[in-house]
């Protein structure tokens, strides 16, 4: 007869298993992965806490002393206080100090710009996906139109109309790649939207809005999480490169674009560092988030698991 | 395990297929999943076998292994494989080429795994013929177009031009088994080949199967789980547990004398017009995991006649003429 | 309460031509290629073809065919999840379409489904205690404070230790996660469940468990099901009444016994004959012939007529409709005529 105590154990497993720590032995199986992420986390780390830890606030121009510009990286300022680890730039700036106070401008509008975009391209994509019909139909289409301009393009085009601020360019940038995350999450969505559970929670009469929520997002993560750690890379080099052209963030809160742009005109008369060390601060953080993101992508797949 | 027909001895049908101690293990991460821990068959001509389990019982992992299909991280670790008497287990990888498609055939559950959905029928088929022998493209298409026949294909010929999505999941499962017969092989393994389809075609397929086995004197294991195909199927059946073989022996003597209390188990599951109104007597509990099998029988326990002595594995006793079980206490339903 | 008790005459559930059509319209490019010669056509699958049927309050009515009748779609119309593109469903006497608000919420939440595949049918990234605890909540039929106690109660009541509440379905085995599915639907407090094709999926010894499950609840509980399933074995197990489909009409619609000692439809009778039973001996099979036809082009005149062995020249142009042949029995077939 049904004997509920036997019934009742969940079938034996080897240790607890939740989801989560699945995840995280096999994310940490990888080593280069593991290596990115530790980048990513040294770079992060710096740029938060750089007014903590930079030897000099390059923006406080009471700080500045001009006979120091230009200087080669290891030398020492005029008064022997300073040690300038990467040298300076034209106006005197400790690099290093820069570099980490760039990245964090960088870091904090490639962020808030990919959050935004996921946001609303997400919503968007499950709305379409759950909808069907017409609307659709309508929201894709807006979307292919979108995916069809180049993103430096349409930047361009809405930096050129909306001024220059650090704003500005989130803006830019969240209307540049919200269509990315639509399509990817109206992929997913569409796959979830004809399993049981899906059906499951219709038939309980539950709203749409927590369906699509609370059911259908949590399982369209994972391609979700990947686009979102790719295009983190993509927006750094997109606001780099806007900074760069001259159209970015203002000069009073320089992203390492900018810091590239300022260093330009210094490149071919010897003093290669005030854009080289920039560069490679922007070189290591994309690679770090390329390296974390292909190994998340392929651990969360779901023929990957077994 | 030997099975001898207790007839005349000139009677007896030559084996084509002798397992003694067959076992499988996969080495994974988390440990060692005994998959196939110890089981014994014997084939003999024009025979059908039935071998019976519900889902982790090892019975599809057995079929793999015959047919020399087991990826890493499994391997057989112990046991011995006769086909014809040729040592299976010793044999090179080309010549288990040579024999998998022609010696032994094996037909899957979704006949997907078996056809290429971007070719032709009649691509495929000859291809299997030329890849085992000197045949020119046209002697091969008239043997793909006698197996079509022989499955009860109406109009082979239109057929052998389609493509496998252009035909009905019972069609393309005839389509395989087709494929499985084109050289002949000796022995044919069906891993649970009729459960995805409907009932009145596997009612048909059943039939051709059954028609084939007797006209070309090809032997036939037969995978599955439910028990009343094999019934009315094979000759013989062998229930299987927890990677072993319970309980074999001829199909009336296993349905009608059941002597492994798993089988009596089975049985009492199974829901009948008769039954009705009647709560079914289930098996209690779950089977257990493959990577933690308890000491000795592992039916253990589940089972209402478990003892202490159930904690030495049990070994196979004939217990009735030809019949076989590993149980310290086997017996009929009705003793307690 | 006996088949004889029930009231037949208050159906709980009724449906009364009910039917789903699929057009599939030729798009844009499609008509562009048509203009060049294509010859595609507007596409119209009928699902479920007219049925009628009427659910008394506590029996089991099991809906049985193959592939492509429609009982998984109707089963759907049943609860809710589809709507019906013709036809009417109507919940206690009253069409579902015409009920104000909190009669309808009442339909809505008073049938309820049960899933086949227990791997699907739960949100892998939901904890147990949520999956079901969290309709009723959101329904209002619970506190949210009463949350973890009604989950547990459920839990114990289809025979899962309510400490595991916490975990996620993966973890649990086959045979558990339909539980959890059971758990699911009755955390509404349904007086109709619809299981489609629930204990399919699982092993005989597990299926065995569940079906009995099933029974204990109906009795416990005084529910009424609709049991969908291409298994006549189980069918024949669990149900009153049985309902046989064929390319989305009903064909026969008898008391379980009568069902199997005195099947009417050539169609049932050839079911019968091919269900495996646990006869020994080697059974000769006589297969009925041909496939089961595409419900995108469907034979004329009766749908069963090209397999049948008892096909007339009426039954090519003239469907039969169903009608009662002997008392409680009711069959489609022109052969029925000729007595």
């Amino acid at each position: 007869m049904n004997t509920p105590a036997s019934a009742a154990a969940p079938a034996p497993q080897p240790k607890e298993q939740t989801p989560w720590r699945r995840f995280l032995s096999d994310f940490f199986a990888s080593k280069l992965a593991t290596l990115g992420l530790v980048m990513l986390v040294a770079i992060v780390g710096a740029a938060l806490l750089a007014p903590w830890i930079a030897p000099q606030n390059p923006y406080d121009l009471a700080a500045l002393d001009i006979m120091d510009s230009k200087l080669k990286p290891g030398s020492e300022s005029g008064d022997g206080a300073m040690h300038y680890w990467l040298g300076t730039d034209g106006q005197a700036r400790d690099l290093l100090s820069a570099i980490l106070y760039g990245m964090r401008t960088s870091l904090m509008v490639a962020t808030v710009s990919v959050l935004a975009a996921f946001g609303i391209g997400a919503t968007v994509g499950l709305i379409a996906a759950y909808f069907g019909g017409r609307i659709d139909a309508l929201l894709m289409r807006v979307v292919d139109i979108q995916l069809s301009f180049p993103a430096i393009l349409v930047a361009l085009m809405l930096l050129a109309i909306l001024g220059k601020g650090v704003d500005k360019v989130i803006i830019a940038l969240i209307v540049v790649q919200w269509a990315y995350f639509a399509r990817a999450a109206r992929g997913a969505a569409l796959v979830e939207r004809g399993k049981e559970y899906v059906e499951a929670a219709r038939c309980m009469s539950l709203s749409w809005g927590r369906v699509l929520f609370r059911h259908v997002l949590p399982n369209c993560m994972p391609p979700l999480i990947v686009i979102a750690t790719i295009d983190l890379a993509h927006a750094i080099a997109l606001e780099a490169t806007l900074s760069f052209l001259g159209v970015g963030v203002p000069v009073t809160e320089p992203s390492l674009g900018m810091l590239i742009y300022n260093g330009f005109e210094y490149l071919l008369s010897g003093q290669y560092w005030i854009s080289f060390f920039p560069g490679i601060a922007l070189a290591l953080a994309i690679i770090a988030i390329n390296l974390v993101g292909d190994h998340l992508r392929d651990v969360l797949n779901p023929r990957h698991a077994n | 395990m030997q099975t001898q027909p207790v007839e005349k001895p000139s009677a007896v049908p030559r084996p084509i297929l002798e397992v003694h101690g067959l076992k499988t293990h996969f080495f994974t991460r988390n440990g060692v999943v005994k998959a196939v821990d110890g089981v014994d068959l014997q084939l003999a001509e024009g025979e059908i076998l039935g071998l019976v389990g519900e889902s982790g019982s090892g019975k599809s992992i057995t079929g793999f292994s015959l047919m020399g299909l087991l990826d890493e991280p499994g391997r057989i670790v112990e046991g011995q494989l006769l086909l014809n008497g040729e040592d299976l287990r010793s044999a090179a990888p080309a010549r288990w080429r040579q024999l998998r498609g022609q010696e032994i055939a094996m037909i899957f559950q979704d006949p997907m795994m078996t056809l290429n959905p971007v070719l032709r029928v009649d691509t495929q088929m000859i291809e299997a013929v030329q890849a085992h022998g000197k045949a020119t493209r046209e002697q091969a298409r008239q043997r793909a177009l006698q197996t079509l026949a022989m499955v009860g294909i109406p109009s082979p010929e239109e057929r052998l031009r389609t493509y496998p999505h252009q035909l009905s999941g019972g069609m393309r499962q005839r389509v395989a088994i087709a494929i499985a017969l084109l050289n002949s092989p000796r022995l044919i393994i069906a891993d649970e080949p009729t459960t995805a389809l409907d009932v009145t075609i596997q009612g048909q397929i059943l039939f051709e199967v059954q028609k084939l086995c007797r006209e070309t004197g090809t032997g036939l294991i037969w995978i599955t789980h439910d028990l009343a195909v094999v019934a009315g199927l094979a000759d013989r059946v062998s229930v299987m547990y927890a990677g072993r073989v319970v309980e074999t022996g001829s199909t009336e003597a296993v349905i009608s004398h059941p002597m492994h209390p798993y089988t009596h188990g089975l049985i009492a599951s199974i829901p009948t017009p008769e039954s009705r109104g009647r709560p079914l007597v289930p098996i209690p509990g779950m089977t257990p995991s493959l990577l933690n099998l308890p000491q000795g029988c592992a039916f253990r326990g589940r089972c209402p006649r478990a003892t202490d002595a159930c904690l030495v594995e049990p070994l196979p006793v004939e217990v009735r003429p030809a019949q076989w079980v590993r149980c310290w206490h086997a017996g009929g339903p009705d003793i307690k | 309460m006996s088949a004889a008790e029930r009231d037949a005459t208050h159906p709980i559930l009724s449906l009364r031509q009910v039917e789903l059509r699929f057009v599939q319209h030729v798009d844009l490019a499609g008509r562009i290629a048509n203009l060049l010669g294509a010859g595609l056509k507007t596409q119209v699958v009928h699902a479920v073809a007219g049925v009628d049927l009427d659910v008394v309050p506590g029996e089991v009515i099991g809906i049985v065919g193959e592939s492509g009748c429609g009982k998984s779609t109707l089963g759907r119309i049943v609860s809710g999840i589809l709507p019906p593109t013709a036809g009417e469903v109507r919940y206690r006497g009253k069409p579902v379409q015409e009920l104000p608000g909190p009669e309808r919420r009442a339909y809505e939440l008073g049938v309820q489904m049960i899933f086949q595949d227990p791997y699907a049918s739960l949100n892998p990234r939901m904890r147990v205690r949520e999956i079901i605890g969290e309709a009723p909540v959101a329904h209002g039929l619970v506190r949210a404070r009463d949350k973890a106690e009604y989950v547990a109660g459920l839990m114990r009541q289809v025979g899962l230790d309510p400490s595991f509440s916490q975990r996620y379905p993966h973890q649990f085995s086959g045979g558990q996660r339909q539980r959890i599915g059971i758990a699911r639907a009755l955390a509404l407090k349904p007086s109709v469940i619809v299981c489609d094709e629930a204990v399919a999926a699982l092993d005989v010894s597990i299926q065995a468990q569940v079906l009995n499950l099933f029974e204990q609840l109906r009795a416990d509980l005084d529910l009424t099901y609709l049991f969908i399933s291409h298994n006549l074995s189980v069918v024949s197990h669990i149900s009153d009444r049985v309902a046989i489909m064929y390319l989305g009409r009903v064909v026969e619609l008898a008391p379980t016994d009568t069902v199997f000692r005195r099947a009417n439809h050539p169609y049932t009778q050839a079911l019968l004959k091919e269900l495996p039973t646990l006869q020994p001996g080697r059974r000769s099979y006589q297969p009925i012939k041909g496939e089961l036809p595409s419900p995108l082009d469907p034979p004329t005149g009766c749908a069963f007529h090209p397999r049948c062995p008892h096909a007339m020249p009426r039954c090519t142009v003239e469907r039969p409709l169903l009608k009662e042949v002997a008392p409680g029995q009711l069959s489609a077939c022109h052969l029925n005529d000729t007595a």
